[in-house]
């Protein structure tokens, strides 16, 4: 075993950190939200310009090479920037088309996510879905030449922006997985803001024109997408809380109450070496979803990351606020927008509980 | 000992249970139980009809309009309030200024502002805080120098709580700068529209209002308007503060809280079957129902026994603490019952002051509104009103005695 970062690994996450330094500032990033995109198209450019969208794809599935490592190296940094474009969602569709039996069009389809033409996202109910990431809740009927869809998917993040969907789909005893443009006649979205100021949309699909990827069924291919989306936020959950963390340090060494700072306080003290020892807890727990990755038991152990570092994401954001008082509850102040990031994240595709549920039924 | 419980108490209930369901507008009780930020038009009519019925301030003592409830009936009072999703009044007044008033005010203070709080017309802001003084408030720096009639005001205040719906914020001031810092601590009754007040809302992670900084720049304000004696404010502060010490468990609205979380789990569907029937969600369910359980007879004891007693004293700095968890424990358990859906966000559909009108809005069952922002928000519980950790260090110091 080997902990280090390689030097490509170190550069990578090193242009990440750069640019979150360089664009997302706490001001830039509310300017961002508050937009009618709430991203910036610019950005998401940036993303594939600098190679981090297909940094997770092997070459031989259109990316550069890098595994599950290289994008949990460049979600980590884009959790501590809050950085608000899509890129789990992206990362999951992609996954999911790398995880599918190869399909005419599919090297073409992944190249035009990667270089950022496309902005593609995984519509499965599994967000929306009260514990059961495999559900499915639309229909597919075959029709002339192709498929029509019906069906409603909920929570689908990243959504209002996307231009195509990869959707699910019961088809006969299968579970198809069906390119849908964003401009189908028939497709309706209702966009909303989730608490992080990220976007997603509920989906309401009536005949809507598809095509089928594949032949096989997707359901495999769909948890292999789910389970690289999971470990990715994970990874962003660990960055945001060593963001929070550190922005409290800092806070409690300056914040003066009672003739000395806060920091002082062996209360506090022993708080933050709390939220020090969940941080580093958490992180270790990333590594081990990162090295289950393509063995047998990777959703198992993905599922057991994803409940430990929910939680702690949610112990860690929450003492940041206790530790900050009341500016800590401001919507000026970053550390509340942390706690909210790490909420998101732990409620998204299965709160802990239900994590911990299939972490022992897949034992 | 004996805990058999008062049959006038039930019947007590009843009565009020009946003058809820006749007197409390439907509307308000919508929006009481969704639970957002004070919603002053909401409440000022509220005052009006309880003001009318001679229910206005319970608890206050029968010569300045209370009712001459016994502990028990206002507890019972506030269950059946919370229950019905009344709406929260103005605290600051009714269990706050109103007490200091009543206590500490000469005749006119109380003739002209007992009645008014009664009836809801005026709406109290507190300004206690300031930037640099959270939970070290006697550093507080906020200045007022007297001038012939006239005190003028100087200084910054924060966390002017509902300051956007206020008429007067009561205020604790330093008049004396030569003395040790309680000591030179005044209690002032400030108008809001007073000239040289310059408010800022501060929105808070929910997206809503109900934070303030209040600003006074030159403020000139009668010496009449100042409570008692000078330089006596911080007794005046920490009166009030323990006036309200077996209200702050807020055992009544987890409660309540506690009905809409099991209507919650028993419609959210797990893995193929309702929340409630999920053996792990129902336990932590029970658990939170169990750790209510021992806080209400918390707060049972504290309102059966004498001020002063010790073990009375000792029970009460359990209250506001433990309370201030539940709180937070019992919203984050609804969240937890809204699914993934909690991931939305879900500013009052009725609100009158929400942060962003992008319309990009969850679509969200009736029942459903309200429980976002009470995960997010009441992480503020265990901050206002005496952080936890100023709870602990009372309870270290003041009954254990470190």
């Amino acid at each position: 075993m080997d902990f280090s970062l390689t030097s490509e690994q170190a550069a990578l996450a090193d242009s990440v950190a750069r640019f979150v330094e360089r664009d997302y500032g706490f001001e830039a990033r509310h300017k961002l939200v508050a937009s009618a995109n709430g991203y910036s198209d610019a950005h998401w450019a940036t993303f594939a310009e600098l190679g981090w969208l297909g940094a997770g794809l092997a070459e031989d599935q259109g990316g550069f090479g890098g595994g599950a490592i290289e994008t949990a190296l460049i979600a980590e940094q884009l959790g501590k920037g809050l950085v608000v474009e899509p890129f789990a969602s992206t990362i999951m569709a992609l996954q999911t088309l790398a995880a599918m039996d190869d399909f005419e069009g599919r090297a073409a389809l992944i190249e035009s996510v990667v270089v950022g033409e496309t902005k593609l996202v995984l519509a499965h109910p599994g967000a929306g879905a009260l514990g059961d990431l495999s559900a499915v809740s639309c229909v597919a009927q075959t029709h002339e030449d192709g498929y029509r869809l019906d069906g409603s998917i909920a929570l689908v993040p990243g959504g209002p922006r996307a231009d195509r969907f990869l959707i699910s789909a019961r088809a006969g005893d299968a579970t198809g997985l069906f390119l849908v443009e964003g401009d189908t006649t028939g497709l309706t979205r209702r966009d909303y803001r989730t608490l992080d100021n990220g976007r997603a949309s509920d989906l309401h699909l009536d005949g809507v024109s598809a095509t089928r990827l594949g032949e096989t069924d997707a359901m495999t291919a769909i948890m292999a997408g789910i389970d690289h989306g999971l470990i990715t936020l994970c990874a962003e959950a660990v960055g945001a809380m060593e963001a929070a963390l550190w922005m409290t340090r800092d806070y409690v060494k300056t914040r003066q109450q009672f003739g000395r700072t806060i920091s002082e306080f062996q209360g506090v003290q022993f708080r933050m070496a709390d939220m020090l020892v969940e941080c580093e807890l958490a992180r270790s727990m990333l590594y081990q979803g990162l090295a289950a990755m393509g063995t047998p038991e990777q959703s198992r152990r993905i599922a057991a990351a994803k409940a430990m570092i929910s939680e702690a994401g949610l112990f860690v954001g929450r003492q940041a606020i206790q530790l900050h008082g009341g500016i800590g509850m401001t919507e000026e102040c970053a550390i509340g927008h942390y706690y909210k990031r790490l909420f998101v994240i732990a409620h998204l595709f299965g709160a802990p509980d239900v994590q911990v549920g299939r972490f022992a039924a897949l034992a | 000992m004996d805990f058999s419980k008062d049959p006038a108490d039930e019947k007590f209930r009843a009565e009020v249970r009946a003058f809820l369901q006749a007197y409390l507008p439907e509307d308000i009780a919508r929006r009481g139980q969704r639970d957002y930020h004070a919603n002053r038009p909401d409440v000022q009519r509220w005052m009006h009809i309880l003001d009318a019925k001679g229910w206005a301030a319970p608890h206050w003592p029968v010569e300045y309009g209370g009712t001459g409830w016994t502990p028990m009936q206002q507890f019972i009072w506030q269950e059946e309030l919370r229950l019905a999703g009344a709406p929260v009044p103005d605290r600051g007044a009714l269990d706050l200024v109103g007490p200091v008033i009543y206590t500490f005010g000469d005749q006119t203070q109380k003739d002209w502002f007992l009645p008014r709080i009664r009836s809801g017309e005026i709406w109290w802001c507190q300004g206690f805080s300031e930037p640099g003084s959270g939970s070290d408030l006697a550093s507080l720096r906020t200045r007022a120098d007297r001038d012939g009639d006239d005190y003028v005001v100087n200084g910054q205040k924060i966390w002017t709580s509902e300051a956007q719906w206020a008429d007067w914020i009561f205020m604790l001031v330093r008049t004396n700068q030569d003395v040790k810092p309680q000591a030179g601590i005044s209690f002032l009754l400030v108008d809001m529209k007073s000239s040289g007040i310059t408010r800022r809302p501060i929105w808070s992670i929910d997206e809503g209002l109900t934070l303030n900084e209040t600003f006074f720049d030159n403020v000139r304000v009668p010496a009449a308007n100042l409570v008692g004696d000078e330089g006596a404010g911080w007794t005046y502060a920490k009166f009030l503060l323990g006036n309200e010490r077996s209200f702050s468990a807020e055992v009544p609205h987890s409660k309540r809280d506690l009905v809409q979380l099991k209507a919650l789990a028993a419609k959210a569907i797990r893995n193929g079957r309702s929340l409630a029937e999920d053996p792990v969600f129902a336990a932590k369910l029970a658990r939170f129902e169990i750790d209510l359980m021992a806080l209400e007879w918390a707060v049972l004891r504290v309102l059966h026994t004498p001020h002063g007693d010790t073990r009375s004293d000792s029970v009460a700095g359990v209250l506001k603490l433990r309370g201030a968890e539940l709180r937070q424990r019992v919203a984050e358990l609804g969240a937890e019952a809204l699914g993934d859906r909690a991931i939305a966000v879900a500013p009052d559909p009725e609100g009158l002051h929400n942060l962003r009108d992008d319309g990009l809005i969850a679509p969200l069952e009736d029942d459903e509104w309200g429980i976002t922002h009470k995960a997010i928000f009441r992480r503020a519980t265990t901050i206002y009103g005496g952080t936890n950790e100023i709870q602990r260090q009372i309870i270290a110091k003041g009954v254990l005695g470190l």
